[in-house]
């Protein structure tokens, strides 16, 4: 175990390496480079022992990961932004031929216009292709996830996306605990798959699915995706043990007597909870909700939090055009239907494109939430920092 | 070497079963193929008329391990296979050892494949990708792909008072992918099993990527009679118009010499696909025979 | 029918070759008969048979498998001692 300065895109690299994955097919993309310029060097320097596949597109990334999970190795990718988009339906596929694929997304804006820079339209237009997503709010979170991703995909043989924001955890250095690699294959033995393509077996995959058989197979997805909570929670407890880190599938910070509350998803977090602590010191009981696992969506964990909330604010940083709500938005007010309670919540977006989300920026949601929860009545979403 | 027919496998890899039309020369082919690879290989399918036709759950014609993922992507995922198989190997996780293969058609290949196909092959994947070219998109209905031949009706190049049917001429799929530096690839016809079959053996046997592209005629949408493919497939050969020939290691060589071609016009009656054409196109396409006969030392045609 | 329970995961069909219970013989306007004394036993109709249908037995002689043939005529065409003849079915 050492404490080491590194990236969120190396983080991820060397849990990767730790992994000792046997196939890496990946494709460069901005802010994501970094990951598989790493893990190129690792394997050029004969520090990982894997087979690592040059693809000319990240279309041929995921497509040969699947292809490569499904003969038993151990099988990682990574893109962002317009590289996620070209994986679209191959999304689908590594889901339903049921893989173990594990893949980071450094969340990164949508063309056009062209932008580089964070935000979370990536992952956010592929929420329905069947994936689990975890969202990290630091560096050490991205090396954690990564880690557990593979135990649990390899549990529950679904495809994990690891999600972390471009440029703010993917290229800015933070100090993380990187643990021994014999403690990581302690928690991930480096096992082969079943290997569902041997000509032992001879099997068929990737049939036609008529529509008398269609419903049931995708339904297998609904079940594999609900019992996977399951193996979320005990993979994390199990990752408390040997490595004295735990995580739930959201994280809060002062919300056991908040009476508002807002709720973001990534690195964002940190600014936000500066917030709370400056409006705490004025009095103000405000609290803060950060999802980690958005699929499967903890809804149970959400309902628990809002025990005693006055009012909510979601802060989304992807749209939904033309919807009822953007995504977060969407999900949060579905739980709470659910739920017993009717709280009023307050949309927000904001930080598109890799626009900054200032610490004032935070205030004004608090206020507009606090006015929320008072008069009771919830405003059309608010578009932060937008010049109007 | 296969040399005779007597010579060939009994194993049949491909049930019957399958749903592909009565006469279709893909399941001849498809059964050589199998033949040829013993068995002990990993097929991997472009979303296609093979792939419908023998996948319809809950029934497989495949005795082979086979995947289908989807229309663009069969050179990438057997990539990954190989790759797979390659890495567990080396780390002493497997000792499984087959050979990968992919079957695909001349959309999958040619079009919308022809990226991830090119990938694997400049890679140096040690896989054999077979291209079985019935020269459109059959299995959407019969639209043109950039296989068609020149002048060909189809749904998307249909002949009319502007247009004389497919207005371009075919890739060179074989000199693409030997462009790549690749060790061997060869084209093949199910009318000739034994060559086929030998081809599939050598494309399996050499170190590295090989390609195979397999003419099938194709009763529904070339139009003909559905007992004729073979010998439709024989013609395409005898006319010049499909020289079997291989690239093996730089070197082209004719492996089914033809000391006297049959005139192109033979060919082209017995398919619906070219009764609208004129003693104009008739003759370009002749004009094709014939420099594919100069190029590959092909005989002159029958007086 | 299976229900979703049921079902092998991923959709895969785990009997290798089990198409040999969907019913092609249906397809069939005409139907192979091939007589063995004519039967050079020269293999070819067997090679070019797009279904399999052709058994090609230990003695090297050949028979049809009726419940596998389309009647396409293929093998007919490709005999070149007219061993085969296509035969309307009945009843169409
Ligand atoms: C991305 C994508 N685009 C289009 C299709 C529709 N599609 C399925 S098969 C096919 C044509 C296949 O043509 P080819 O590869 O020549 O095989 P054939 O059916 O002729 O044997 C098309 C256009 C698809 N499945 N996926
Ligand atoms: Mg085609």
């Amino acid at each position: 175990m050492k404490r080491v300065a590194l990236s969120g895109n190396y983080a991820v690299a060397y849990a990767v390496k730790m992994a000792d994955v046997d196939v890496i097919a990946a494709y460069p993309i901005t802010p994501q480079t970094p990951i598989v310029e790493k893990l190129s060097e690792f394997v050029a320097d004969g520090l990982l022992d894997a087979e690592y596949i040059n693809v000319e597109s990240e279309h041929s990334a995921l497509s040969a990961c699947i292809g490569s999970s499904l003969t038993g190795a151990r099988t990682f990718t990574a893109t962002s932004s317009q590289g996620l988009a070209y994986m679209h339906e191959v999304l689908f596929m590594a889901s339903s031929l049921r893989t173990s694929i594990v893949m980071a997304n450094v969340n990164r804006a949508l063309s056009h216009p062209l932008n580089i820079w964070n935000d979370h339209s990536d992952a956010m237009a592929e929420r329905d292709v069947g994936w689990i997503q975890f969202w990290v709010n630091s560096v050490q979170e991205a090396f954690d996830a990564t880690i557990q991703a593979f135990k649990i995909a390899e549990e529950v043989l679904l495809p994990v996306m690891i999600n972390l924001d471009g440029f703010i955890l993917s290229h800015i250095n933070e100090v993380l605990i990187l643990p021994d690699e014999e403690l990581v294959r302690e928690f991930i033995p480096s096992k082969p798959l079943f290997n569902r393509l041997s000509p032992k077996l001879a099997y068929t995959i990737g049939v036609v699915g008529p529509p008398e058989y269609y419903y049931e197979m995708r339904y297998q997805i609904i079940d594999a995706i609900e019992r996977s909570r399951k193996n979320i929670n005990e993979v994390n407890r199990e990752f408390g043990e040997l490595f004295g880190r735990t995580y739930g599938n959201i994280s809060t910070y002062m919300m056991e007597d908040a009476d508002y509350a807002l709720i973001t998803m990534g690195a964002v977090s940190s600014t936000a909870k500066i917030v709370v602590d400056s409006l705490r010191k004025e009095g103000e009981k405000v609290g803060l909700i950060s999802i980690r696992c958005f699929r499967p969506f903890p809804k149970n964990d959400i309902i628990e939090v809002f025990e005693d909330v006055k009012s909510i604010g979601v802060l989304d940083r992807a749209l939904t055009p033309g919807g009822i709500g953007h995504p977060l938005f969407t999900e949060i007010v579905t739980t709470l239907y659910d739920s017993s309670k009717i709280i009023p919540v307050q949309s927000f977006v904001g930080g598109l494109g890799g626009r900054d989300i200032t610490i004032d920026d935070f205030k004004q949601m608090y206020k507009i939430i606090k006015d929320v929860g008072l008069s009771g009545r919830r405003k059309p979403c608010i578009y932060i920092g937008l010049r109007e | 070497m296969f040399k005779t027919i007597k010579d060939l496998p009994r194993d049949e890899y491909l049930a019957p079963g399958h749903r592909l039309c009565a006469g279709c020369t893909v399941g001849t082919a498809v059964r050589q193929i199998l033949k040829a690879s013993g068995g002990n290989v990993v097929v991997v399918t472009a979303t296609s008329c093979l792939e419908v036709s023998t996948s319809y759950f809950p029934q497989t014609a495949w005795r082979v391990p086979w995947i289908h993922l989807g229309f663009e992507n069969s050179a990438a995922v057997a990539a990954g296979i190989e790759s797979a198989l390659k890495a567990l190997r080396k780390k002493g996780k497997s000792n499984e050892d087959f050979h990968v293969m992919v079957i695909s058609g001349d959309g999958g290949t040619f079009d919308i494949g022809i990226q991830a196909l090119s990938g694997a092959l400049e890679r140096g994947h040690d896989l054999l990708y077979i291209c079985y070219d019935n020269e459109a998109y059959m299995n959407t209905g019969i639209q043109r792909s950039s296989a068609t031949p020149y002048a060909a009706a189809t749904t998307t190049s249909p002949p009319g008072a502007r247009s004389i049917g497919q207005r371009t001429h075919k890739k060179d799929l074989v000199g693409i992918a030997i462009a790549h530096g690749i060790p061997y690839a060869a084209t093949a016809c199910p009318s000739y099993p034994i060559d086929l079959m030998n081809k599939v053996r050598k494309g399996l046997d050499v170190e590295g990527p090989s390609l195979l592209h397999v003419l099938t005629p194709c009763t529904t949408g070339w139009r003909f009679d559905p007992s004729l493919g073979i010998e439709i497939g024989r013609l395409a050969v005898l006319t010049g118009l499909w020289p079997l020939y291989e690239v093996d290691r730089g070197v082209t060589r004719l492996t089914v010499q033809v000391p006297k071609r049959e005139p192109v016009r033979k060919y082209l009656e017995l398919q619906g696909r070219f009764k609208h054409i004129s003693e104009n196109e008739i003759n370009k396409i002749q004009e094709i025979a014939d420099k594919n006969a100069e190029k590959f030392g092909l005989g002159p045609i029958k007086e | 029918m299976k229900s979703w329970k049921e079902l092998p995961i991923g959709a895969m069909i785990i009997e290798p070759g089990n198409s040999i219970e969907y019913n092609v013989a249906q397809w069939r306007v005409f139907r192979p008969v091939l007589d063995k004394n004519k039967c050079t036993k020269c293999g070819l109709c067997w090679i070019f048979c797009p279904e399999g249908a052709i058994v090609r037995n230990e003695d090297e002689s050949y028979e049809v498998n009726l419940s596998f043939c389309k009647g396409c005529g293929i093998c007919q065409r490709s005999c070149n001692v007219k061993a085969i003849t296509m035969i309307k079915e009945e009843g169409l």
